[in-house]
């Protein structure tokens, strides 16, 4: 019998990770809730219009593309395209290689995960320290994140004081405060020794290449204070068209991912440092970075690119609260990941068509999105696309429902069905037909309810 | 096509290796935008860019009956800031009872603080970065201030060094009442025009261990907001 491989990994997972994934998502939700909800007048408004003002970014990335390009150059800094992965890493490693630098100190970007920069960086001799404290963790274990805004919402406080034991940080201590007082200590030498700052991007205003990044622990800047040279990873999707528009996605990215009105830190680099300044780069890249994207803009599901990583879709998720990121087997888990990854796959689709199907249509985060982004809407759309392509993960553990079919269409079938279902449960899985087979391995059956509102139906009238 | 040049580097020049990446640069260029006009073209309507008013994301109103400083004072003690009124003075008190003994100062500021500093505080005007962790605190000047959300606006202009406002535990920003800004949205409107700029909303924070708030991750503590007039 064929599991969906999301369902399978879940069945499986550690019962100490699904409480942490659990505990994880649901920590500051009410923080979150109250920050969105009570701040503004007109909350639902905000986000809408959020919303619309990057769907008219997308479908307009052929004016700003071009048009942040020039702003960028003339603010002095050097623009890259990247097509892919493979190209994205090579202009870094060609920047390293010309400027004979063999350290880097990198901010938190999911794109440089998508890329898979640092194992790269890394088979070619050059060190690529992550410094995010949560990234960090996970590079010093060799994992993967598992949230977008908390890597290691799947490790306790023991995991880490381990793993910190074991690459000499000190004798185990599992306290969160001396565990991160030795980061502090041992990465800021880091920044001090690297040649190089990487950092990803929040936002690009189209209209003064102004480079937006936010974080809460100052690695970020410390990044881009203690080396001579910045190197952002941007996704093309990830402009917005005014400075104006920042005041509306700073406060609700914030809110959505932490709870903050604001995060720690807010960063608005338009180039290198200014000359009378000791400290910061005196060279900055801009790597605009495609990778699949492009085809996402094509795609009738492009309301995705609007998304500004925010995670608030995956702390309300009931799928991904219980299977964990990793369950997802791509960079981006959770809602956003059932749509984005699948479509970023490119030719490789089918292999990821179940990740829609993990999902209850529950519609919470589509609630929640700061940027309304439709999601059951899209999962829907790649659930139907996934059947046409006939892609085997997404038909794993899928009922053939043509029997259903015959019974929804005709009403005295429908009627009989519902009587003669009350015997359902004393039928033995081994004699059901497949479809009946499939749902109770991995269900049990509620007690039979059929035919109970007809019933009310009629005794309604008559009375 | 112009496209701009790498600059030659500090060793080793490899012109070569550069000029045969710029026509693969190029050609990745407008691949790219080629790809995303097709996948625009189909579309028969583009989204319009939505109008709307300054305030739209204005959050909970400032307090009228009180100024812009204390405003300030009441949203950055929200986010664990510490104000502090009453310029250098005030300071050196503070400073004191928090047995802090060695900082930077910005050498614009050092004669305004030196002389309201004891000899049981010393204070440098340049930061080195080979002694990172000999810096108790670190005195900049602020650029302005956000009363909505207590944050201090930093700038490469008027902070005199990156590195001293942010590796010392305690970063002290120094500013005056009409560098307060009532809003984000005013603070974004005036941007400085500035390579540079960095808003710090309260002491730098991390939940990444088990959701559970630890404060001074990579950089200060403890973030004064100090008002000297």
């Amino acid at each position: 019998m064929k599991f969906q491989q999301i369902d399978q990994y879940a069945a499986h997972l550690a019962s100490d990770k699904r409480a942490s994934v659990y505990g994880g998502t649901k920590s500051g939700y009410d923080a979150r809730l109250r920050a969105l909800t009570t701040s503004y007048t007109a909350p639902d408004h905000l986000r809408k219009l959020a919303g619309n003002i990057k769907q008219h970014t997308i479908e307009n990335l052929d004016t700003y593309l071009p048009q942040v390009e020039a702003k960028l150059q003339s603010n002095g800094v050097q623009v890259h395209w990247a097509g892919d992965a493979d190209e994205a890493c090579a202009h870094v490693l060609r920047i390293m290689r010309a400027r004979a630098a063999t350290k880097i100190v990198k901010a938190k970007t999911m794109v440089s995960e998508e890329i898979g920069l640092a194992p790269y960086l890394e088979k070619e001799g050059i060190e690529c320290l992550e410094t995010d404290l949560g990234e960090f963790i996970i590079q010093i274990d060799h994992d993967h994140p598992s949230h977008i805004v908390k890597p290691i919402i799947h490790k306790n406080r023991r995991e880490i004081a381990t793993s910190f034991e074991k690459n000499g940080l000190g004798a185990y201590n599992d306290d969160p405060q001396v565990i991160t007082l030795r980061a502090r200590q041992f990465l800021r030498h880091k920044y001090l020794e690297a040649n190089v700052g990487i950092s990803g991007a929040n936002f690009v205003s189209a209209e003064s290449g102004r480079l937006v990044l936010v974080t809460n622990e100052g690695n970020s800047r410390f990044s881009i204070a203690a080396t001579k040279v910045h190197i952002a990873l941007v996704g093309i999707e990830k402009i917005v068209p005014k400075d104006r528009d920042l005041e509306i996605f700073l406060n609700l990215l914030a809110r959505s991912a932490t709870g903050q009105q604001l995060t720690s830190y807010t960063e608005f680099i338009r180039g290198p440092k200014s000359t009378t300044q000791p400290d910061g780069p005196e060279e900055m890249h801009v790597i605009f970075v495609d990778n699949g994207r492009t085809d996402v803009l094509a795609d009738e599901c492009r309301p995705i690119l609007r998304c500004i990583r925010c995670s608030a879709c995956l702390n309300v998720c009931p799928i991904y609260r219980q299977a964990s990121g990793h369950a997802y087997r791509a960079v981006y888990p959770g809602p956003v990941g059932a749509v984005l990854s699948p479509l970023l796959a490119g030719k490789r689709f089918s292999e990821m068509a179940d990740l829609p199907k993990a999902s209850t249509l529950c519609g919470a985060c589509n609630e929640v999105c700061p940027v309304n982004i439709p999601i059951p809407d899209l999962l829907l759309r790649l659930r139907d696309r996934g059947k046409k392509e006939k892609s085997e993960a997404a038909a794993a553990a899928t009922p053939p429902m043509g029997g259903f079919a015959i019974l929804a269409s005709s009403p005295l079938l429908w009627k009989t069905a519902l009587k003669a279902g009350v015997l359902a449960p004393l039928v033995p899985p081994s004699v059901m037909p497949a479809a009946g087979k499939t749902w109770v391995t991995t269900r049990g059956l509620p007690e039979w309810r059929g035919g109970k509102f007809r019933q009310w139906m009629k005794n309604r009238k008559k009375s | 096509m112009a496209r701009r040049q790498i600059p030659p580097m500090d060793e080793k020049p490899k012109e070569i290796l550069i000029h045969s990446n710029l026509s693969s640069m190029s050609t990745s260029r407008d691949n790219i935008l080629s790809r995303v006009n097709a996948a625009l073209k189909p579309l028969e309507t583009r989204a319009a860019y939505p109008e709307y008013s300054d305030s739209v994301a204005l959050t909970p109103a400032l307090n009228s009956d009180l100024g812009l400083w204390e405003n300030f004072c009441e949203r950055v003690k929200l986010v664990h800031g510490t104000p502090i009124s009453g310029g250098a003075t005030a300071l050196a008190t503070w400073l004191r009872e928090q047995k802090l003994t060695h900082g930077y100062c910005d050498p614009a500021l050092i004669e305004q603080f030196q002389d309201a500093m004891d000899s049981s505080i010393t204070l440098e005007t340049s930061f080195d970065r080979t002694r990172v962790d000999d810096y108790q605190f670190g005195i900049t000047r602020a650029t302005a201030a956000i009363a909505e959300t207590g944050s201090l606006v930093l700038s490469d202009t008027d902070t005199s060094s990156r590195l001293a406002a942010l590796a010392p535990w305690v970063h002290i920003a120094v500013l005056n009442r009409a560098q307060i800004y009532p809003s984000v949205a005013a603070a974004i409107a005036n941007l400085p025009d500035d390579p540079n700029i960095i808003w710090c909303t309260g002491p730098s924070r991390t939940a990444d261990v088990e959701g559970i708030l630890i404060e001074g991750v990579h950089g200060p503590g403890v973030q004064v907001a100090l008002l000297m007039d």
